[in-house]
């Protein structure tokens, strides 16, 4: 008997981008994730729409000297990630290890500037609605600047440990993509907290 | 990569072994905990959907006997408002939703042929956060601090001042652990329709339960973060004072509604397309022909999905929504008939022109044509916005759902136990009770939710306790109680259906019904591998269609997990993939996870506590561990 057969054994291992599981599984993640910070906008909106001042009259307005520096830093660092995606396409070790440690210090940088923000906004999310919302989407938002320099943190370690494999590539790949978002969905969120509410 | 003629693939028998050894489940309770196989996932998770939708039934039974005739007093108020809760809450969040995709995390991988889900730890990492949470929720009804706010948990009656005490914290902390599992399977379904199909099977050929899967999947990804979010603001509203729902500070109270209800009213269609899916699976296997009009039928599937993020605000019309808003509402609520519409005529097509064989599974989706064209009726009545003001919070508004619900769902999903049982165990259910069954059910349930839209029309509202003799409610009420034991009696057959041939059962063998899909392609049960060569198909039916030399795939490494990645549209080969063992860290994952989650409606510091084990679980679980004995350019 002869069998037909379709032979895929020199096929490649790996793919980069809308190629592979791990790109889709994250775009879906991000659209979940995107999803969350709309709604959070959404109940911006709303509450906007319904309050006769914005900030309320007791609320004195944010202070934005901190958070325009923090955005400025956020957007500048697009371009590492980008060099840090193409090092892991290439599967260049030293050029991935560096680019990988440029983000994650960003990330660290950020996540302190985003501390003081939150003393920036110069409210209490108790206070009222219009604290509540702004501390919620300001938080929220740092969550996600967390969890992806946490991510980048173990990555940073596995790869200066030596314990890299090829997979580990397409991780540094991911978390920069991961990047991309993390930055870009801030900025309507800042005009949302900082700049919107001018008394 | 190439397409060749050659003889039977060289020492087919030692790579069958290989294979299987890569595949092979590890023994005991260890390997349970450890299982990544999307099969023994998601056949625990549609067994751990049954006991709640059995729970839910004994909560139901237990309303329908204090209702059964005026001023019982079988439970107080107090119970009573536990009881419709905890109802509504199971069947919603731990029964409907979850059962849908856990047949589909077992079915996807077989119909697209391919070995596992395309992420199996986060696979299972969803299944022990759905266990956890419903565990959650049943624990806290023991103690007596169930929730007690209805299922859509309406502020300002949840808010931290009309409802002090933990119980509405517990269901916004069972919206966490179900959703989040909710987001784990559409996420599963969702990437491994898109990359893991045989070749040949591009999207047009997509089995139409597939398509269906696919649909609600992406509605779960845009519609559940809404009740994320809306119980978040609800938890930290309660928990540490913010004012989000709050009219005294800036907040406002129909924030909520609109934040439920985005999420709410496509959670109806999350829950009645996968039937959808069902019904044109078992319409086209009994009437032994092809569902007509495929094209049709996928874009009423799409299109239902689109159109059913724009109604929520019809189950808003007693509030003070706008005129404009409440017109842009019911059009959208009569719109979304259309495409339901023109499914239901696809398949009526499909059954006329074929040669109908009267299996169990089968009578389930005539049961479904009559019961939910039935509540599509009174869901058009609804939709009109003088009816919808006299008929608010009625008894009306509870026949309706149900019948779309039940009807919509839940028969077909019973049908789906019938032809997918097989599949799970090798062995048929019995058809004598099936037919008992689906009896008893259609009996049972037209008797307990007929009467209801007349105490609805008669003014009774929903989610009393009791009500006076002098109301006149007593007789229909006595009669909805009697249909509630019938459809008790029904579902007890069908337990007893399931004990029975679970082990007694008449063997099935791989394909009892002459099926067209490729589930019915490889033994029942599977094996851990699903396949031992992947196939490759080349129509919608492939089981029909196949050639009889149908090539298989050959060239994917034996000693390990290796899938077949292909391309999206088209689904050529595009690289090979391996996949995720078993391992115990999704479970330690999700234990951290629970303990988190169950100590932050206490205080905040347990969401910070759930953060650390969290981060410690997540680096367990990725930590390279290398790969003994492989070339170093392989890993």
């Amino acid at each position: 008997m002869t069998t037909r057969v379709i032979d895929v054994s020199d096929l490649p291992t790996t793919g980069f981008g809308p190629r592979m599981t791990l790109w889709w599984g994250m775009i879906v993640f991000l659209a979940i994730e995107g999803t969350v910070l709309a709604m959070l906008a959404a109940t911006y909106l709303y509450l906007w729409r319904l309050a006769p001042m914005w900030p309320p009259a007791t609320s004195p307005a944010p202070s934005i000297v901190r958070a325009t520096v923090n955005v400025v830093l956020l957007v500048a660092s697009v371009p590492l990630a980008t060099l840090g995606d193409r090092a892991a396409r290439r599967e260049d070790d030293a050029g991935t290890r560096r680019y990988l440690l440029a983000v994650l210090a960003v990330g660290v940088v950020a996540l302190v500037l985003r501390w003081f923000e939150l003393q920036d906004l110069n409210v209490r999310w108790s206070d009222n609605a219009y604290a509540s919302i702004v501390w919620t989407i300001t938080g929220m938002h740092a969550t996600h600047v967390l969890a992806e320099t946490g991510e980048n943190l173990l990555l940073a370690i596995v790869f200066l440990l030596g314990k890299r494999e090829r997979k580990h590539f397409v991780d540094v790949h991911i978390n920069m993509v991961y990047w991309y978002f993390v930055v870009g969905v801030w900025i309507p969120l800042y005009v949302l907290v900082f700049l919107i509410p001018r008394h | 990569m190439s397409t060749i003629v050659a003889p039977e693939p060289v020492g087919v028998a030692d790579e069958r072994a290989a294979i299987a050894r890569a595949w092979a489940h590890q023994p005991g309770l260890w390997g349970w905990l450890t299982s990544v196989d999307h099969k023994s996932v998601a056949f625990r998770y549609i067994v751990t959907t049954f006991v709640f939708f059995v729970l839910g039934g004994l909560e139901a039974m237990t309303m329908r006997w204090q209702l059964s005739h005026p001023q019982a007093g079988v439970v107080g108020p107090d119970f009573y408002n536990q009881l419709f809760t905890v109802h509504g809450s199971t069947m919603m969040f731990l029964f409907a939703v979850p059962v849908m995709e856990a047949f589909a995390l077992y079915l996807i991988p077989l119909m697209v042929g391919t070995r596992n889900v395309a992420f199996p730890r986060l696979n299972a990492y969803g299944y022990w956060i759905f266990l956890a949470g419903g565990l959650f929720l049943y624990v806290s009804f023991f103690l007596n601090i169930g929730p007690d706010g209805g299922w859509f948990a309406y502020v300002p009656l949840t808010g931290p001042q009309y409802s002090p005490g933990k119980r509405i914290d517990v269901w916004a902390q069972l919206i966490t652990f179900t959703e989040l599992a909710a987001l784990v399977g559409a996420t599963e379904i969702i990437v491994t329709t898109f990359k893991l199909r045989a070749p040949g099977m591009s999207l047009d050929r997509l089995p139409l339960y597939v398509w269906a899967m696919l649909v609600t999947a992406f509605m779960i990804v845009f519609a559940m973060p809404a009740v994320m979010v809306g119980s978040m603001l609800l938890a930290t509203d309660r928990l540490v004072s913010t004012h989000f729902f709050n009219p005294a500070e800036g907040g406002d109270a129909l924030l909520w509604q609109h934040l439920f209800w985005f999420f709410g009213h496509p959670e109806v269609y999350i829950i009645f397309i996968p039937a959808q899916g069902f019904n044109s699976t078992i319409i086209s296997t009994f009437a032994r022909r092809p569902v007509f009009g495929y094209l049709a039928v996928v874009l009423s599937l799409i299109a239902t999905g689109f159109i059913g993020f724009g109604l929520w605000v019809h189950h808003m019309f007693a509030t003070d929504v706008p005129v404009l808003g409440q017109s842009f509402f019911t059009a959208a609520s009569l719109m979304i008939v259309i495409p339901n519409g023109v499914q239901i005529f696809c398949w009526i097509v499909t059954l006329w022109k074929g040669r109908l064989s009267f299996k169990t599974p089968l009578l389930f989706v005539l049961a479904f044509f009559v019961i939910f064209v039935a509540g599509g009726l009174t869901g058009v009545m609804l939709a009109s916005v003088p009816l919808d003001l006299q008929l608010h919070d009625t008894f009306f508004v509870v026949a309706h759902f149900h019948y779309v619900l039940l009807g919509g769902a839940v028969f077909p999903l019973f049908g789906a136990v019938y032809y997918w049982f097989p599949k799970f165990t090798g062995r048929l259910l019995s058809e004598r009770l099936g037919w008992w069954n689906v009896g008893l059910l259609f009996v049972g349930f037209n008797l307990t939710f007929f009467p209801m839209h007349i105490l609805g029309l008669r003014g009774m509202p929903r989610r009393v306790y009791t009500y006076l003799p002098e109301t006149g409610w007593g007789f229909l009420n006595g009669l909805a109680t009697t249909g509630a034991a019938v459809m008790a009696v029904a579902v007890v057959v069908f337990l007893v259906n399931v004990a029975i041939s679970w082990r007694r059962g008449t063997p099935s063998g791989r394909d009892p019904w002459r099926a067209g899909t490729l589930e019915w392609a490889t033994a029942s049960p599977p094996a851990p591998e699903n396949f031992t060569y992947l196939p490759t198909v080349n129509g919608r039916y492939p089981r029909w269609t196949a050639a009889l030399d149908q090539p298989v795939v050959v060239g994917l490494r034996t000693d390990r997990r290796d899938v077949l990645v292909t391309g999206l549209l088209d689904a050529k080969p595009d690289h090979r993939h391996e996949l995720d063992g078993p391992t115990i860290w999704p479970l330690l994952t999700a234990i951290g996870t629970t303990i988190g989650l169950v100590s932050g409606i206490f205080t905040p510091w347990g969401i910070v506590l759930g953060a650390v084990l969290l981060l410690i679980g997540l680096t367990g679980w990725f930590w390279p561990r290398g790969h003994k004995g492989r070339s170093p350019e392989d890993v």
